[in-house]
């Protein structure tokens, strides 16, 4: 197994509106194995989405180091396409033209076969010509996806993907991208605040301290898909990450 | 739903004129007139076939001024509100500018373009509308640009799409509904405006009529000029908002 991406001893800092210093994360490590479902979770605020960023690209560490496959991140690459919390997808352009967006120059018949390909692969057939507006908040998720797997990434980065969906849909969706996962080997980073998300999705599970955050431990998760919520293990797991971010479970 | 806006609107002009009637009772054409007298003002003007004149040339100002504003406004905006440098270099000239009405420009236009003649004469009424929508198309533009949401502008960056094509693809899409509301609001003041400069040293165009029949004493037809500008303004209006909504309906972000 490979390190698909390092990240050592990754500071940073923020200015905010009012020109104070804002110290967000204070020496994260981790790193991240090729193929591999990890999920970041942490109590709001703590600066998960602000490791994605610099994941990403978007940002940039203060201090510290963040290499994927040996090189430095500088900049953001097609190589690792970020899903966005309330989807990025282009409300003016029809599914075919956001799932063919970053597919750049090629012919139109290539560009073609590749959309329409990942279009089956999200079950969006028929949908190639409805604009956003007229699709639904799931729908809307599936087409995010084809669009970033669209340019075959090596790496996919969830910002809490689902947060913005009916709980319906949410469990639809996450089995979604479990079957995605498991058919494109991607090595997938999953931000998220629900503890039972990151249980069922995860292979490994990094929990988060809070601001000025580092992460405190990363839990193996060795149950076998699909995983079922009400197992003994599921649940003893998801109690260990709750004591770990200080929550007291019974109300 | 429809029938009864309609109710409501029939209701409200009818409270309007009858208003109007009651103040202006037993007025004749050289004093502010009535409802009926305008209405045969109207009749009488449209007869003289100076009406027509006027509307085309009128419209003429108001399309060339208009155009020219957007054709150099939006480009502008669209650099202001993407470089902060050219945002802090160019702005507050503009925010400047933007409080002079366009009245107050009219000696400067007529210094620079001549005031008599028929093409100086459009120049300096195109002038005029072009400054009076130039601004708001540019501080317009400008917003829509700077709250474009950072979600499309990281997606075009992580998928390598940059330089024109941003532009093309993301940036003046996503800043449309908000330009098209800029280009809504300019294209009504562009109308206020070239009436009024259609006053001084034009020899054509529907406020040169009010103009010229306020000479003649004849106020049934200043009025009837006054319906006709009213009438077009709702044309234009509607007219753009329908170009609005067809660019948009797609993206379900119609208003209307």
């Amino acid at each position: 197994m490979t390190t698909k991406i390092s990240v050592r001893d990754v500071q940073k800092t923020f200015v905010n509106d009012k020109g104070e210093e804002v110290h967000v994360l204070d020496g994260v490590n981790l790193s991240v194995v090729e193929g591999e479902f990890l999920a970041i979770v942490g109590p709001s605020g703590c600066g998960k989405s602000t490791l994605l960023n610099c994941l990403a690209g978007f940002e940039t560490a203060s201090t510290g180091a963040i290499e994927i496959d040996g090189e430095v991140v500088r900049k953001p690459s097609r190589k690792r396409v970020f899903v966005f919390q309330e989807t990025g997808i282009f409300p003016w352009y029809s599914v075919w033209d956001n799932i063919a967006f970053g597919l750049g120059d090629l012919p139109f018949e290539e560009k073609h076969e590749i959309a329409m390909r990942y279009i089956r692969l999200v079950g969006l057939e028929g949908f190639e010509k409805a604009y956003p507006s007229e699709l639904s908040g799931g729908m809307k998720q599936r087409v995010e996806f084809a669009r970033a797997l669209a340019v075959e990434p090596d790496v996919l980065y969830l910002d809490e993907p689902f947060g913005a969906l009916d709980a319906f849909t949410r469990l639809e969706m996450r089995r979604e991208i479990v079957r995605i996962w498991q058919e494109t080997g991607k090595t997938c980073i999953l931000v998220t605040h629900d503890v039972e998300e990151a249980v069922e999705l995860a292979d490994r599970v990094a929990v988060m301290t809070r601001r000025p955050a580092t992460i405190h431990s990363v839990l193996d998760n060795p149950l076998d898909r699909p995983r079922d919520p009400d197992d003994r293990r599921f649940r003893e797991l998801k109690d260990s990450i709750f004591e770990i971010l200080g929550v007291e479970r019974r109300v | 739903m429809r029938l009864r806006s309609i109710a409501f609107a029939a209701l409200g002009f009818a409270l309007f004129v009858g208003t109007w009637h009651l103040l202006t009772l037993g007025h004749g054409v050289a004093e502010v007139a009535g409802p009926w007298l305008t209405m045969v003002g109207i009749g009488e003007v449209m007869a003289a076939g100076h009406l027509w004149k006027n509307i085309v040339a009128s419209v003429f100002r108001v399309s060339w001024g208009f155009s020219l504003a957007a054709a150099i406004g939006i480009p502008l905006g669209i650099l202001l509100g993407w470089s902060p440098r050219c945002m802090m270099t160019f702005n507050p000239v503009i925010q400047a500018l933007r409080p002079i009405s366009p009245i107050a420009w009219i000696p400067i236009a007529v210094l620079m373009f001549g005031g008599h003649g028929l093409l100086s004469a459009d120049f300096s009424a195109i002038f005029l509308v072009f400054l009076a929508s130039f601004f708001p198309i540019v501080t317009a533009t400008t917003s829509a640009v700077g709250s474009v949401e950072q979600k499309f502008i990281r997606s075009a960056r992580n998928f390598g799409v940059e330089g024109l094509p941003f532009f093309r693809r993301v940036l003046v899409p996503a800043a449309m509904p908000q330009i098209l509301t800029g280009l809504r609001l300019a294209l009504g003041i562009s109308w206020v405006v070239v009436v009024a400069a259609e006053m001084v040293g034009v020899e054509r165009g529907l406020g040169f009529q009010v103009n010229d029949s306020r000479n003649a004493i004849r106020f049934d037809h200043v009025e009837a000029a006054m319906v006709v500008i009213a009438i077009i303004g709702l044309l234009l209006d509607s007219g753009m908002s329908r170009i609005e909504s067809a660019a948009l309906a797609r993206r379900g972000m119609s208003r209307r």
